[in-house]
């Protein structure tokens, strides 16, 4: 009987430490901790041009995560894209003429929606929408400004 | 050559034969699920031997694996200098792949061999026909609590391997080489999601256990009643549970992962 005891008990610590590890990898490696999804309010943007920005791409003020991006649409008629983020509840006055552009975090690295706060008393709500944009910048269009601004230098040189 | 079409057509369909076993035990098995809830005592003495005592080498292979993982990762990353991402490399490849992988590997070796050559002699010694002579459904009596024990100890062994891997992953990249604390655990916690890759992990982790220990037990109960063809099953389950379990892992993979 009391080694059927010793057994249940080891036993019960099996499972104990097994959930114990996936707790850890739960809160501590995965962005359980981190997400706040459920509640906040939707803001709307539109872009000429995303880049590479992803449905849960981060969305920040002064370099503080705000919210994510929830959606990501195409406007057939104005081809634009339509950029819905999801703002943290707490985070509740950003003026309506905030200025929305698209970064990139490093040379090569993710991007992300940075809101640079305007100067109104007004602020957005559920489902307002942020009328300052500015895209993403793609490599290619840099490189070929600069080709081509160089080539017209040396136009002028001659 | 009628002769050697006729040893291809015995093989063929020896093998169809041994599968349709595998099923009908496989169902038997499942059948007597619902009396394991009357009987948890057995139950937990299967996940005493397969489980608990599985720990250790789990535990300490996931310590070097991650250990391992930290070292080689820090090699490719500080060569893009993006040695913060050491977190996230380390954290995705034990969640997603090793953790469940290694695992059920070790599991095969380590708990899946015992089931079959404890189920082999078993039956070699006429143990499984002495309890149909009572009247006690061996395979619901002995068969099925390994198999429910296999079932529930795959994943929680499989989360402590990723877990430890992650902390040696930690002692490594932090501890040996310098990478920032904050960093890896920061970009480890922004870039894995709980659903897509933790979740995801789990899932693999309970079907390679309904898969190890179903060839195990199916081995056991099929064996040759000798010594050597209890001997000759224990071999195949270790190698069968190996092709199965990494074959699976590439179907699953391309299920879950295969399209961003």
């Amino acid at each position: 009987m009391s080694k059927m005891r010793t057994m249940e008990i080891m036993v019960g610590a099996f499972m104990a430490t097994g959930f114990v590890a996936l707790f850890f990898l739960a809160m501590q490696v995965s962005n359980l901790s981190t997400v706040t999804e459920s509640n906040g309010y939707s803001i709307k943007a539109r872009f000429d041009n995303i880049g590479g920005l992803k449905v849960r791409s981060a969305v920040t003020m002064a370099g503080v995560r705000i919210g994510r991006v929830t959606g990501i649409a195409f406007d057939d008629n104005t081809y634009e894209a339509v950029v819905t983020m999801l703002i943290d509840s707490e985070r509740k006055s950003i003026p309506d003429d905030t200025f929305a552009k698209i970064y990139t975090a490093g040379l090569l690295g993710e991007q992300y929606i940075g809101l640079d706060p305007g100067g109104s008393e007004d602020y957005l709500g559920d489902g307002g929408s942020i009328p300052l944009t500015q895209s993403a910048l793609v490599l290619e269009e840099i490189i070929g400004q600069v080709l081509f601004s160089k080539a017209e230098e040396g136009d002028v040189g001659e | 050559m009628i002769d050697r079409l006729a040893s291809l057509g015995r093989i063929g369909l020896g093998s169809l034969e041994r599968l349709g076993r595998g099923h009908l035990l496989l169902f038997g098995i499942i059948g007597g699920l619902s009396d394991m809830v009357r009987r948890p005592r057995l139950l937990i003495a299967q996940t005493h031997s397969v489980g608990v005592l599985s720990i250790l080498i789990i535990t300490v292979s996931g310590l070097f694996v991650g250990m391992v993982l930290g070292l080689q990762g820090h090699y490719i990353l500080s060569q893009f200098g993006a040695e913060e991402t050491l977190g996230v490399m380390v954290a995705a490849s034990l969640v997603r792949e090793l953790g469940p992988v290694v695992t059920a590997l070790l599991f095969a070796g380590r708990a899946g061999s015992a089931l079959t050559a404890e189920i082999g002699l078993m039956k070699a010694t006429e143990q499984l026909s002495g309890l149909e002579m009572m009247a006690v459904n061996p395979i619901k009596r002995v068969l099925t609590p390994r198999f429910a024990a296999g079932v529930i100890s795959m994943p929680l062994l499989a989360a402590m391997f990723s877990a430890v891997g992650v902390i040696g992953g930690y002692f490594v990249g932090v501890g040996l080489l310098g990478v920032d604390d904050g960093a890896y655990w920061s970009q480890m916690q922004a870039k894995i999601d709980l659903r897509e890759d933790v979740f995801n992990g789990i899932i693999k982790s309970l079907v390679f256990g309904v898969v190890c220990s179903w060839i195990a037990l199916f081995q056991g109960y099929d064996a040759t009643p000798t010594s050597e063809g209890v001997s000759r099953a224990t071999t195949r389950t270790v190698v069968h549970s190996a092709l199965a379990v990494l074959g699976l892992d590439f179907v699953l993979t391309a299920l879950m992962f295969g399209e961003d």
